[in-house]
Formats: structure tokens, sequence, C-alpha cells
């Protein structure tokens, strides 16, 4: 296991506010798991690429966050983040 | 460039004085409220059009009676959303009667032209290409109701109705 | 209740067209988020952790079945088959798609709800008491005028663009059941001496940072000057409000920073300026008239021995009997009821509610309220109009669709807001908390009796936990949730903030410092007092020392 503290960037996809991560290449994903991860120093350039490129921008509000890999999955350091990631920690039942 | 509340777009032919610029004779300029307050007695007799810049903390009061002497009043926008300047248009159109051009500087935004036509502007600083690519003039004419009386002509959703209540009952 | 016109119904047409092409200029590129962010806000679209979130206007708490069925059709064809109500009286759908809300806006407005001003910095929901019109205690119905503030104050050019958000409140009767002392505005309607109608004008109460309880501004003004007056009140602030710092913008901070006889003083004299402006706004008697006959009171019948089979069914189910004392309160109409429906079920999200139950009770509303439901504050509905002989029915009915738990201002009827797993403001979450909570408490909670508990998920307080008799605020500590709990805040006409019992606790603590603070309560309280009575009795101290010692 790795613990080493590494950078992603996430947003919401412009569309339909789905939580979205950028998978470098202008691309975006909604699994986690592709999401482009960088040393801590590399953020910056991380962000920049994935703010690039002409209106209107598939994803709102990018941001670079903290996650750390563990095995073959990603998994974010802040419980807000794992809850975008992984979805709310309440079940509703629909009656 | 300028937007005028009739949706037309022109060049402004008004010069923009920094505060120790000297005006050409015959020339149209605005200066700021700063110089009118230090230097009300050498713009007073100028029969060439004077405008004021209101900065968007000033009361319109503060103008006081030499209102008539303006034929421009420029307020400001800083950002869009600050928008303390929509009760100094409303107080000077409507409250003090100002009879002459009301420009909105600044952050002015397509969304926003609407409500300041209503609250008495009559131009507005824009950029030329967005507002033609845009469809800036369009947005005048978005609405035709309002809810609330402004100070525009248009007549409040309230006494439309009533009207209509005594046209049914006739 | 009011129904629309042809000038309203245009008037939503219209936005609607607006509407959809911002979106569309969105989409294309031609705004950006931050110049299309002020816009869908005041269409009430939020962009939130998981997807976009809307939030639909209920102005003053009042839906037809037929508003319900929208929102229904809405829930489920949009959204995840749910919606959330609101502590002020609205709805939210927390899974929406940006590129559907023109369709679901036309949708609604078909049945005469929209987004407008439900966010962004103007004029947001004019809430009152939920038991408007119906309730025993009331000089008279306060919703014309909530109606008449509504309309006025929608997209109004002037004041689409203020310093903050601006909350109005307007209560009617003796309980103030709107909490207006937490609102930028709370009007409170009164007779004066000659016994001509007007309002008591309060201004800069808020929670949230900085909770502070509103102050009166002037104690009559006549109703024909309402208008006139709220706008003189507006323009103080949208001049003078500070803008330079978003956390101190409302103007609760514009009120304490010139104190309340400055205030008082700017609006007097705009007010005192405002010449012709005050007779264009005027509101004479007729057009008060008018807006009130739209909200006659319906055809009630003649109550004939209802209360009598009343007292046999009460007597015959133990059940219903909790049910009738919980959640049923006094109609001002001999034979009816009013009939408060618990989305409160312990162990679910508070205020949530699916696409079914809103059916079964529109269903219900046609049946057997005049086709009329209302929303609370406390995220609960209510039936306003309900015989007294058709309770039983209604009771089973309810029950059949998990309405029916006798809750209703007991440990289980929580106030929680979204929190951390949808709301991207929250620091922690607060639903789990929630459901642990009233899991726990429904065992006991008659044996307690009345008490208000309230959470927020973080520092805006949108669970009011300021004014909650236990309030807990959720925040974060070193990347943990970390819990602050209050006592003795109450939000009625006695409006009190409550005060901190001590350090933060972790989220499984939570539930055990709940306990003792309520241990602490049963043990002191005397004669019938609630919660608040026995706080203003003993104070802080006794309620510290129960958690510290048990520390």
């Amino acid at each position: 296991m790795n613990d080493r503290v590494l950078k992603l960037v996430t947003g919401n996809r412009l569309r339909d506010g789905a939580v979205v991560y950028f998978a470098g290449v202008g691309t975006w994903t909604r699994r986690i798991d592709d999401a482009r991860l960088v040393e801590d120093a590399d953020g910056a350039a991380l962000l920049a690429e994935a703010q690039a490129g002409p209106p209107p921008h598939p994803a709102v509000g990018p941001v670079l966050i903290e996650a750390v890999r563990e095995s073959d999955r990603i998994l974010p350091v802040t419980l807000r983040e794992r809850i975008r990631a992984f979805g709310p920690t309440v079940t509703y039942r629909s009656h | 460039m300028l937007l005028d509340k009739h949706g037309a777009l022109c060049a402004d032919s008004w010069r923009h004085l920094g505060d120790d610029e000297a005006a050409a004779d015959g020339q149209a300029v605005t200066i700021s409220l700063k110089r009118w307050q230090a230097e009300r007695e050498r713009w007073s007799d100028r029969s060439a059009p004077l405008g004021l810049r209101l900065p968007n903390d000033a009361a319109p009061a503060v103008i006081g009676e030499a209102l008539d002497r303006f034929a421009l009043i420029a307020l400001s926008f800083p950002r869009f959303i600050d928008g303390r300047a929509y009760s100094q248009a409303w107080l000077l159109r409507g409250r003090f009667g100002f009879r002459g051009e009301l420009r909105a500087t600044g952050n002015v935004l397509r969304d926003q032209l609407l409500f300041m036509a209503r609250c008495g502007f009559d131009s507005f600083e824009v950029d030329a290409e967005r507002a033609r690519a845009e469809d800036w003039p369009r947005a005048f004419r978005e609405f035709d109701l309002f809810y609330q009386p402004a100070n525009d002509r248009a007549e409040p959703i309230l006494q439309q109705r009533l009207r209509s209540w005594q046209t049914a009952a006739e | 209740m009011y129904r629309y016109d042809e000038f309203d119904r245009k008037f939503l047409e219209e936005r609607l067209v607006q509407y959809r092409d911002q979106v569309r200029r969105r989409l294309a590129g031609q705004l950006s988020e931050d110049e299309f962010r002020s816009l869908r806000l005041m269409n009430g679209l939020y962009l939130q952790l998981h997807a976009y979130m809307l939030r639909i206007s209920i102005p003053y708490g009042t839906l037809s079945s037929a508003k319900l069925r929208g929102l229904a059709a809405v829930a489920r064809r949009w959204d995840k088959g749910y919606g959330h109500f609101t502590t002020r009286q609205n709805i939210q759908f927390n899974w929406i798609r940006l590129e559907d809300t023109p369709d679901i806006l036309a949708h609604l407005a078909a049945v005469e709800l929209h987004g407008i001003q439900t966010s962004g910095n103007s004029f947001r929901n004019i809430t009152t008491d939920p038991f408007a019109g119906v309730a025993d205690d009331e000089i008279e119905d306060p919703r014309p005028y909530c109606e008449i503030v509504r309309q006025w104050s929608a997209l109004h050019p002037e004041f689409s663009f203020l310093p903050r958000k601006f909350k109005i409140a307007i209560n009617a009767a003796g309980e103030d059941r709107a909490a207006i002392k937490i609102h930028d505005l709370g009007l409170r309607l009164r007779r004066d001496e000659s016994g001509e109608v007007g309002f008591a004008v309060m201004v800069g109460g808020g929670l949230g940072r900085t909770p502070i309880l509103a102050q009166t501004v002037r104690e009559f003004v006549p109703r024909r000057e309402l208008l006139a007056y709220i706008t003189a009140c507006l323009r103080v602030y949208n001049q003078y409000g500070r803008r330079d710092n978003l956390f101190k913008s409302r103007i609760k901070i514009l009120v304490q920073a010139l104190g309340i006889e400055k205030y008082r003083e700017e609006v007097e004299a705009e007010y005192a300026a405002m010449g012709a402006e005050r007779a264009a706004l005027a509101l004479p008697d007729e057009t008060v008239a008018a807006m009130q006959a739209q909200f006659a009171p319906p055809a009630y019948r003649d109550a004939v021995n209802d209360d009598a089979e009343l007292a046999r069914a009460t007597a015959a189910e133990p059940e219903f009997a909790r049910w009738i004392e919980y959640n049923t309160r006094a109609h001002k109409r001999p034979g009816y009821a009013i009939v408060v429906i618990s989305l409160k079920p312990p162990g679910r999200p508070t205020g949530d509610c699916s696409a079914g139950q809103m059916e079964t009770i529109a269903d219900l509303a046609d049946a057997l309220s005049f086709g009329e439901v209302r929303v609370t504050h406390d995220q609960n509905l209510v039936l306003p109009h309900v015989r007294k002989s058709a309770l039983y029915d209604l009771w089973l009915r309810l029950g059949a669709a998990d309405l029916a738990t006798p809750n209703i201002g007991l440990a289980s009827d929580i106030i929680a807001c979204p929190g951390l797993d949808y709301c991207s403001l929250a620091t922690a979450r607060s639903i789990p908390i929630a459901q642990a909570l009233s899991q726990h408490l429904a065992k006991r909670e008659e044996t307690i009796g009345p008490l208000q508990i309230k959470i927020s998920g973080c520092i805006n307080a949108c669970g009011h936990h300021h004014v909650g008799h236990i309030g807990i605020l959720g925040l974060e500590k070193n990347g943990a949730e970390s819990y602050q709990i209050t006592v003795g805040g109450s939000d009625n006409a006695q409006a009190a903030l409550g005060g901190i019992v001590g350090p933060a606790v972790a989220a499984h603590e939570v539930t055990g410092t709940v306990d003792r603070l309520i241990d602490t309560y049963l043990r002191l309280r005397q004669d019938g007092e609630q919660f608040p009575d026995t706080y203003r009795r003993v104070g802080l101290a006794p309620f510290k020392e129960a958690l510290y010692v048990a520390r």
C-alpha cells in the first residue's frame, strides 16, 4: 500500500453536474480510478492543463484535491471528496 | 461602444477626463465627482456639454442643485453583482428628476440591461463585439410585463389587472 | 388560494424563454460560469456536490394538490424519485441536470410553480405561519399580504443585486410560527388603537455565522404604506450594506454597525422623501380586498356530532389517540382540525418525501382537505382543513404511506439540513446524526415531551440550530467531523439563541451527549415546563456540568 499523498483534479460536469475527474489529454471521467494522479509538485501544472481549452469547458470549477493510491484504486483524502466520489452516505428508500 | 435602451449601438462621443487633464473648447467631457467638488467655479459657465462620473458609493443628493448643469451622469458597476448604482439611478431619475442621459459603465452584462433601463438608465457602455454576437439589444424586449412600478413607462401588472377587471365589469 | 391570471402566466412564460436562452448560451460557451452563476441562482439552481440542485419556491408554504402532483412528476421524471422540503417552506431536488432545467421549469410553470428568486442576492421566498387562515389564534390571514409582497418583489429592478440575500416573513397570530425575529425583515400584522390593520416592522434578524434577532424599526406601519415602507428599508440596505466581505453583507450586520436608532433614522428619512413614489406603491383597501378574496375560506360544512365520534375512535385505539394528540391542531372552524403530516419516521432523512408519497398526499388533500396542503418550517407538511369525522380514515391512509408517525413537536421530529452528504457548503454530515438521534430518542420521546432538536451541517445554519432547544452544529476538526452542541434556543415569539454546552464532540458521541442534556432537563423541570422554560430558569450551568461530570 502506497501512502504518499498525491494530487488529482476534479470538477462537476457542465451539462448535468455529475462528479468528474481529469484523466489527462483533455478528457474527463466519472471513474476516480481513471483520474490522472500526479506528485504534489506537479499539481499546479495538472490544474492548468485541466483548465485549458476553449469555452464551453466540459467541467465546472476544476480544483486540485489530495488522494492516495491503494493497490489499483484511488482514494480521496477528505471525507467531502470521498462522498463526492462514492455518493451520499445515507440511502433513500423510495416509498 | 455605447448601447442605448432602444437597442442602437454607437460610438461614444464624450471624452472622459482624468483629474489632471485639460478639456478642449467645445468638447463634451465628463469629470469625476472629486474634480467637480474641487473645481466647481471653473466648470460652471462652460457652454459645451458637461458630464459627471459619480462613484457608486456617493449619495446622489450630493449633487444637489447642480443637477441641471449636467447633460450626462455616468454611474458605475465595478462588479456586476454590486447593485448600488441601481438605487442611484432610481433616485436621480425618479426623485431628483434628472433629465439628462444616465449611463451605466463598468461590468455591464446583457442580463442586467432591462433592470437598468427600468431604473432609468438611457445608455450602457458595452463591448461591441459581444453585444453584436449575443444580440444584446434583444435583452430590452425579453419582458413586457412587470409587477412593480419603476422609472419607465410600463404599466405595472396590478394596474393592468385592475383595468381588466373594470372592463369585465362593464 | 391565489390562482394565476393571464398576467402572471405571461410573466412566467417570458421568464422561461429568457432562462432557456441563458442555458443555451451557457452550454454554447457564450456565458462564463461566473456570469451564469448569478443568473442560474436567480432561478434557484445551485451546483452541489453530486449534481445541480433545484430549489422551487412554494410561496408562503401553500400548495394545491395539482402543484404537489407537479412536484411529484419532477421527482419521478428528472430526479431520483423524491424531493426535500426545507426550513423556508420550499422544496429541493438534489439530482438535477442543467440541460433538463428549462423543461423542468416549463413543466412546473403549468402548475404555477417556479424557482425565481429562491437563491441569489435578492428577495427570497416570503414565508409565513403554516397554519395561516385556519389557526384559532390569528388576527387575520397573512397570506394575501405575502402574495402582494411576493409580486412586488418579483424581479424588482432596483433590488435584484443587493449585498446579499433578503428573507421576509410575515406573522399574524398570537404565537409566532413564522419565526419573524430571525428574518432580515419580519412583519407582525397587528391593529392600532383605532382598529386599523398594519404591521410592526422588524429588521436585521438572521442566523449563520453571526446569529442576531431582529429589532423593531417601526411599531406600526398602516397596511396602505407597507410596500413604500419596505422600499425605504431596502433602499438604505442596498446603498449602505457592505459588499467587501461575503460574511458581513447581510442587513443584520448593517443594523448592528449603525445601531437600530441610526438605521431607523435613515429609513424614516428615505420614507419621508419618497413623495410620488409612495403614492405609486400605496395599497388601497380595494386592492387588499381583491387579494383577500383569492384566499376566501373553503366551503366548510357544519360539524354534526363530530367530537363524539372522534372520542369513540381515540378511546378504542391508543395509536390513533397518540396521533391525534401530537399531529393535529385546533382549527378555528368547529368540527375541523389541522393535520400535520410527519415526514420524520425515525431513521429516515428528515423532510424527504417520495413521489409516491406526494401523490398520496395530493389525493388525500383532494378527498379530505379541499385540495390544499401546506409546508411547515420544520420540514413537515400540513392538511389544513380536515373534518374531525374524517380523521380516523385519514390516519389509516397516511399510515399506509409511512406518513403518520405520531411525533410532531417531539424529540424525533428533528430538523436537519442536507449537510455534507449533499451540500457543497457543508463541513460535516447532518442526516446520519439526525437518523441516529431520532431512532434512539423515539423510545422515550413521549416522556420527554415537546423538544426541538435542530441540526446544521455548517456555520451557515440552514438547519436553524441556533434556535433549537438543543442545537447541533457540524464542524470539521483535523479532518474529522466534530459537533458543537447548544441548548436553550427557541424560534417563537420568545425567540432566543442557544448557549454552547461544552467542547465539540465526535459523531459517535452526539447521541450520548444529547441523552445527558435531556436527562438534566428531566431531572430539573418543574410543573409542565418545556425545555426553554427550564433553561430560562436554571441557565446553562447545570447542562454544562452534566457533560463535564460525564467526561
